[in-house]
């Protein structure tokens, strides 16, 4: 178990390198000159000041050769100094890590509403014998895959908080401000949760231990919750690891919809502004969110069923 | 009786012989048929058609669909709810909302179409290098394609903009770059699968060279499900470009990209609903149309077959 934990830390470091130089590579070479960019932030190139360009280019390291630059930022980068933010001129990290727990609170909400949403429909879809209640919940997946979050966002504003006035429409205020922003959020997650788990569920009923249960006198909501749900919900576990980090980034589309102070707030500034350094920190923070949800997902994996052994590393492939 | 059941062969016999033109007439009638019994079976499905045709005829001839001007507003008509002269309403310069959703199709689905080529050709040659050529190349770009997967796509395509810069190409691109590793997957167990077969192992024993395996077996046998992943991407890249042009890095104010009229709407989400909801509804449409058809393309269809 040791072992194979430290053997996943090792192929995690080595995911957040790889992130961390797609991001070099994106941000720095691409045709868009970050030192131009920052320079001029929001004007014309033309009005950028040579000297002052030369000033940037010399400060940021830009005139060094390129892999001279690149074992320079990543030296820093692996002591958690991913530079300052050109627009305000504070560390990457402590921007990034003040916008923080906003964001945490917004996805952690949208993920469990997102896992108890959708899986009780998926669970109540799959229990139901009525005909048409079962293809009513069943048809409702689909349709939350479909629709553009941000317009979902602006419903629920509509409806809630300018018709109903039951919660506000803007701002960070309280529980009763993060309501809405995280349903909004787990709109699209809760929808392929639920596809998935009722795909996995239907799957799970067939099977021939269920048929011993029943033969036993098990009830039916014993067989659907302690027999079928059990085995079925490794699929969907999957699926919620791989989403996590879609949830985070989702933040940066809800933010903007209700105006929530966050890390996507900070991003779409970023992006605007064209502040490489907290643009890469934020897609580094994505990598590390994506490979923190898989390994624990990967651990929880024996406790739900017993017969995967982890420290076999059969399942170690999956990063 | 015997007699007569002899002579019928006999006749028919070199009838189907003579004739083989009316046969393959016969077998394409059928096949006709079928697809529309297919269809026919399933409204949400035809219906989703329908969608689908009707965006792609409005982006390539919106003046089939609305006769005002998008860019051209009354002022003293403005903020009118949905109505017989204003089907979406107008917005608060007096423009027409349904003719600049309609124009605006052209904008978003060109995007669109940009981003699932992008995804297509890039992530398809990607799988097709690392099936094909296989040892130390399949290695290097298999991790390469994994820490793509690793960073959510919304954050790539950020920071894609950051470097690319604003507009519609730009944003379709990095949308598109976003979903390369998807097609790269898929692309690579298609091509593994398919490099195994017998006929390419036989095609290769006969002295072929690599080329013309790769343009002759390779290719037509492997592009089926990476097609397929196209059709299931194409809404994903709607909603992609969509948001992208919601947050504001799509095309410049005028210019009525689906996700611009939302964002432009949200402003007066408390007076005018018609301004958000609308043109929403369509990108939802779209969607749910567009994933419809892929589900139909993925599944029921070859299963029915």
């Amino acid at each position: 178990m040791g072992r194979y934990v430290l053997k996943r830390l090792a192929q995690a470091v080595g995911v957040l390198w790889a992130a961390y130089t797609v991001s070099f590579l994106v941000l720095d070479f691409l045709p868009g000159d970050p030192v131009t960019a920052m320079a001029g932030a929001g004007m014309d190139s033309g009005q950028v000041d040579p000297a002052q360009v030369e000033a940037l280019r010399h400060e940021y390291g830009f005139d060094k050769p390129v892999l001279a630059q690149y074992a320079d930022y990543l030296g820093r980068a692996v002591r958690g100094d991913f530079g300052d933010a050109v627009s305000t001129g504070r560390p990457v990290t402590a921007t990034l890590g003040d916008a923080l727990p906003q964001t945490l609170q917004l996805t952690v909400t949208a993920l469990l509403l997102a896992v108890v949403l959708g899986g009780g429909l998926a669970v109540v879809a799959t229990y139901t014998a009525r005909r048409w209640l079962r293809q009513l919940l069943l048809s409702l997946p689909p349709l939350g895959v479909s629709v553009p979050t941000f317009w979902v966002g602006l419903l629920l504003v509509d409806a809630f908080s300018f018709r109903l006035h039951w919660f506000p429409a803007f701002g960070n205020d309280g529980p009763r401000g993060l309501v809405l922003p995280a349903l909004t959020l787990a709109v699209p997650t809760g929808a392929l949760v639920a596809q998935v788990l009722a795909k996995s569920l239907l799957t799970a009923l067939d099977q021939a231990y269920v048929e011993t249960a029943r033969a036993k006198g098990a009830g039916r909501w014993r067989i659907h919750l302690r027999h079928a749900l059990r085995n079925a919900s490794l699929p969907a576990l999957t699926v919620v690891g791989l989403l996590v980090g879609q949830l985070v980034a989702g933040s940066v589309v809800v933010e903007t919809v209700f105006s929530r102070d966050g890390l996507g707030r900070v991003t779409a500034a970023a992006v605007t502004s064209q502040d490489i350094p907290v643009v890469q920190g934020v897609v580094v923070f994505g990598a590390l969110i994506f490979v923190a949800a898989n390994l624990l997902v990967d651990l929880v994996y024996p406790l739900l069923d017993p017969r995967i052994v982890v420290a076999s590393g059969r399942r170690a492939s999956t990063v | 009786m015997s007699q007569s059941l002899l002579d019928d062969q006999t006749e028919a016999a070199p009838a189907r012989t003579a004739a083989p033109e009316p046969a393959a007439g016969q077998e394409r009638r059928d096949r006709t048929r079928r697809t529309l019994r297919f269809l026919l079976r399933r409204p949400g499905l035809l219906l989703s058609v329908a969608v689908v045709v009707l965006v792609v005829l409005a982006s390539f001839r919106p003046g089939l669909f609305a006769s005002q001007d998008p860019l051209k507003g009354v002022p003293s008509q403005n903020f009118r709810p949905p109505s017989g002269s204003h089907w979406f309403g107008t917005d608060e310069l007096g423009r027409d909302l349904f003719s600049r959703v309609v124009h605006g199709a052209q904008l978003s689905l060109k995007a669109t179409l940009i981003a699932v080529l992008v995804a297509f050709v890039v992530g398809g040659l990607l799988g097709l290098l690392a099936g094909f050529v296989g040892r130390w190349v399949d290695d290097v770009l298999m991790r390469f394609v994994d820490v793509l997967l690793a960073i959510p796509a919304l954050f790539l395509s950020l920071a894609l903009v950051t470097a690319l810069g604003y507009g519609t190409v730009k944003v379709a691109v990095a949308v598109g770059i976003a979903s390369v590793a998807s097609f790269a997957r898929v692309a690579r167990a298609e091509v593994l699968r398919v490099r195994q077969a017998l006929y390419v192992e036989a095609s290769r024993s006969c002295g072929v060279r690599w080329y013309s395996v790769l343009r002759r077996h390779v290719l037509p046998n492997a592009a089926g499900p990476v097609i397929v992943l196209a059709t299931l991407d194409f809404g994903a890249s709607v909603l992609a470009v969509s948001a992208l042009s919601f947050l504001g890095y799509g095309a410049p104010p005028p210019a009525p990209e689906w996700g611009t009229l939302i964002s432009d709407g949200r402003n007066y989400l408390a007076n005018a609903w018609w301004l958000t909801a609308l043109p929403g509804l369509v990108i939802a449409a779209t969607v749910l149309a567009a994933n419809r058809i892929a589900r139909a393309l993925d599944g029921e269809w070859s299963r029915q077959r």
